[in-house]
């Protein structure tokens, strides 16, 4: 009898299931790894915010696009001076703050100035160190000044940490955000999920979806778990590992794989004796099997880089054959350099599995030609004061996620310690450049120069595992800034 | 009893001083810098130092100390560094999970242990005695996580009777108040087998060893059925140890739960605490810490007070 009960319960909740699929769903649960501390996109680092407040809740200028292209915004034409210094922005009219307090040029100056300013914690400061002065023209027009021209201006603006807000609100974001988007914050449930609603005061094309939910899953097995049952019916980015070929098949679900910004290095500690050698480090990067790393780290879905730059990028040169794997050539290399019979050194891995699996695979790979790699796994708070800050470390193996961020080889004291005028004037050059076709070419002989040096082992570009319920569209399929954007998502039948 | 009380109140607070000593101290020596983490890889030193100021880790050591050991006193456990919420107000949210979770597991195992525990003692050495034992030992050799995803397969994959994981709050109404309860069924049921199983063991031999004393002889002598020397006799004068257990593993059961609350992903204490930490978010870390040493010396006082109900001759406070 009691088994009967449930066989009519489950009977039950089919037809209710079936029958909620003959009409169009408007809602959404998505699954993310990372809760973020707080939802302020310009006051924090961490990717988890950008990644549920981005394109949704703000808006920013300019925007980035799914295909990584620059689109308008906030800003709906620009007009920039011949010599690259002014930028006058034509905002759009008649947008409103999800509060209901108007948008016009003196939120752009407000929030601009906010970032910019001495006591701002915007993790991403740089993108406004070009800022000279802001000028409200009128409430729709907005004369941006900048110190030197810069190429990458309207890129910049683009970022999260670029987003507007208004002053009425801005000291409440963290916990009740207030933007623009097609998408206002209804609830953030902590420890557990943030749910947004649509918009219905939007200023442009309304969102596909009236509300969604971003719940937290740090556990892999509970995430595809979660998928299974039905509970969540997308995973911008599932870390599913060998679970995913079991969700490949199962034709509820769509597995679509991206490309991310995310650079996977090994780095090597460029000031540090033996690797101040570019004999030692040309040998490291021969004796490293880049194909095999992808396939131990990544299931085999990483796309292999040569040179510290995305393959999404069109500036991108395949510099992936610089140093081919080559066991005895690693070897002479190392004669040359003086150590025949190799050496000892530690290897410092941070948490994420890309870290650990692939560092495996590589001390196996280096001990081949006698470099025998001690690894030291850490967490992050350890990993970022010893390997980040302290630079208290041989080689290391991390992801850069940070779009378009080649730049780093010209900071000085950064943690791989690569020092190199010539790449710096590079950059410089590159800084004060606006013409599309020259910074194209400046970029090239960036990545060269970098790969050449062997400054670290480039090994691939992090993909992004994306798997959602078949009948969604509109997700986007990479991931070139750290976002999962909402706007065009929505269920077809 | 009052001396009694007033040294056990007296020794608290002692324990307490000296942990939070201890929690200071090694959250002190623990490399990682939170302003650094909050703000990422490519932050720049100024907004680093600036946020250090914000959050007033700039201060010396000690005065850090003193500031927080007053605070506490005077009831506030500080703001979260991450969150920028009060700490109060994360271990309030927290324990709208944990604690029913922890009452469920604990009465669940308590309901299946007890029994089966007084049930394999009176059968001592025959075969449903080591069935029940080795049932036991079964409860306590399984992994709990495993048991836990076994359980979401069949009940939440398989027949979609409840959901996979997390928690969608208490809410106002009685079918949130249902949805809420229902979340919490897979991880009660996952957290109670293996507290079932130590429970059930303990109970036995604690049965077992009462069962030879002279006053069951008496009361077998006298001519009480089984039953009543069983669980008026025996089972009371066995409850001590019983409930020892039982108060560790409430305490257990309301922070040291993570792994399970991984494998639900439900917003509970033990997560609070391990992301804090891999965060350092030192003031949340300290004051749950303390909330929890406060909560376990509580949950001993009141085993302790247990004892004296249970066995008369412990009222006399010796």
């Amino acid at each position: 009898m009691r088994m009967f009960a449930r066989l009519v319960g489950a009977a039950a909740m089919l037809a209710v299931s079936a029958s909620a699929a003959l009409s169009s769903r408007t809602d959404l649960v998505l699954g993310v790894v990372l809760e973020p501390p707080h939802l302020d996109p310009t006051a924090g680092a961490a990717a988890a915010i950008d990644e549920i407040v981005y394109a949704n809740i703000y808006e920013g200028l300019t925007r980035i696009g799914p295909g990584g292209d620059i689109l308008p915004a906030l800003a709906e034409d620009w007009d920039i001076s011949d010599d690259g210094r002014t930028y006058t922005f034509k905002l759009r009219g008649g947008v409103k703050f999800h509060d209901g307090t108007v948008f016009d040029a003196a939120d752009v100056k407000f929030s601009l100035e906010r970032a910019m300013a001495e006591d701002s914690t915007n993790a991403q400061k740089v993108l406004f160190s070009a800022i000279d002065s802001i000028e409200v023209l009128d409430p729709v027009s907005l004369k941006i000044t900048l110190k030197q021209p810069q190429g990458s201006f309207l890129y910049n603006m683009a970022w999260g940490d670029a987003v507007i807000v208004a002053p009425e609100s801005a000291d409440g974001n963290k916990e009740k955000p207030i933007g623009t988007g097609p998408f206002k914050f209804e609830n953030w449930a902590r420890g557990s999920s943030v749910t947004i609603v649509k918009n219905a005061d939007y200023w442009g094309e309304p969102a596909g979806l009236d509300r969604a939910e971003f719940r937290f899953i740090p556990d892999a097995a509970a995430a595809v778990t979660a998928l299974l049952s039905g509970d969540v019916q997308a995973f911008p980015n599932l870390q599913a590992g060998d679970a995913l070929a079991q969700i490949e098949a199962d034709l509820r679900f769509k597995v679509v794989i991206g490309a991310t910004e995310g650079e996977t290095i090994l780095a090597i500690n460029n000031g540090k004796k033996p690797f101040d050698d570019l004999k030692i480090r040309q040998a490291i990067s021969h004796a490293v099997n880049r194909d095999e790393v992808i396939l131990g780290a990544t299931n085999g879905y990483g796309v292999p880089i040569g040179s510290h730059f995305s393959p999404a990028n069109p500036a991108y040169v395949d510099l992936t054959a610089t140093y081919p794997y080559d066991v005895e050539r690693a070897k002479a290399l190392l004669a040359e350099a003086g150590y025949p019979d190799g050496f000892s050194a530690t290897l410092k891995l941070p948490p994420p599995p890309y870290a650990r699996l692939g560092g495996e695979i590589i001390a196996s790979q280096l001990r081949e030609v006698g470099i025998n790699l001690e690894i030291v796994p850490m967490e992050w708070a350890q990993w970022l004061e010893q390997v980040f800050t302290n630079k208290d470390y041989d080689l290391t193996i991390i992801s850069h996620t940070e779009p378009d961020d080649i730049n780093i080889y010209a900071r000085d004291d950064y943690y791989f310690d690569y020092k190199s005028p010539e790449f710096k004037a590079v950059m410089t050059e590159l800084d004060a450049t606006a013409d599309p076709e020259k910074r194209k070419e400046l970029y090239s002989q960036a990545q060269r120069i970098i790969a050449d040096d062997a400054a670290n082992v480039f090994l691939f570009q992090l993909p992004k595992i994306g798997v959602w319920d078949a009948k969604i569209e509109g997700m986007w399929e990479n991931m070139p800034i750290q976002a999962n954007d909402l706007t065009s998502a929505h269920w077809v039948d | 009893m009052i001396p009694y009380l007033l040294h056990r109140l007296a020794s608290a607070v002692a324990t307490l001083l000296l942990a939070s000593l201890v929690v200071f101290a090694v959250l002190e020596i623990l490399p990682g810098d939170p302003a650094r983490l909050m703000l990422g890889l490519n932050a720049s030193p100024e907004a680093i130092e600036t946020l250090r100021t914000q959050m007033g880790l700039d201060q010396p050591v000690v005065v850090r100390y003193l500031e927080w050991l007053y605070g506490m006193v005077t009831g506030d456990f500080g703001r979260s560094l991450t969150y920028s919420s009060p700490v109060i107000d994360l271990v309030e949210e927290r324990l709208a999970v944990s604690l029913p979770l922890a009452l469920m597991a604990l009465t669940l195992s308590t309901i299946i242990a007890i029994p089966v525990g007084v049930f394999a003692a009176a059968r001592r050495g025959r075969p449903a005695d080591t069935v029940a034992m080795g049932l036991a030992q079964f409860g306590v050799a399984i992994p709990n996580f495993w048991f836990a995803l076994l359980l979401v397969y069949v009940f939440a994959v398989g027949f979609r009777l409840v959901p996979a994981g997390g928690f969608p709050g208490w809410g106002e109404t009685w079918s949130s108040h249902g949805q809420a309860f229902q979340a919490l069924v897979l991880p009660a049921v996952s957290l109670a087998l293996p507290q079932a199983a130590i429970l059930a063991r303990v109970t036995r031999s604690a049965v077992v060893e009462v069962m030879g004393e002279d006053f069951i002889r008496t009361a077998r002598a006298k001519g009480l059925p089984q039953r009543i020397v069983l669980w008026r006799h025996a089972l009371r004068n066995a409850l001590i140890p019983v409930l020892t257990i039982m108060g560790l593993q409430f305490a257990f059961l309301l922070a040291g739960t993570i792994i399970i609350e991984n494998v639900f992903y439900l917003p509970g204490l033990g997560r609070l605490i391990f992301q804090a930490i891999s965060q350092r978010d030192l003031i949340v870390v300290q004051g749950v810490v303390m909330l929890l040493v406060a909560s376990v010396i509580l949950i001993n006082l009141m085993v302790d007070i247990c004892y004296a109900v249970v066995d008369p001759r412990l009222r006399d406070g010796r």
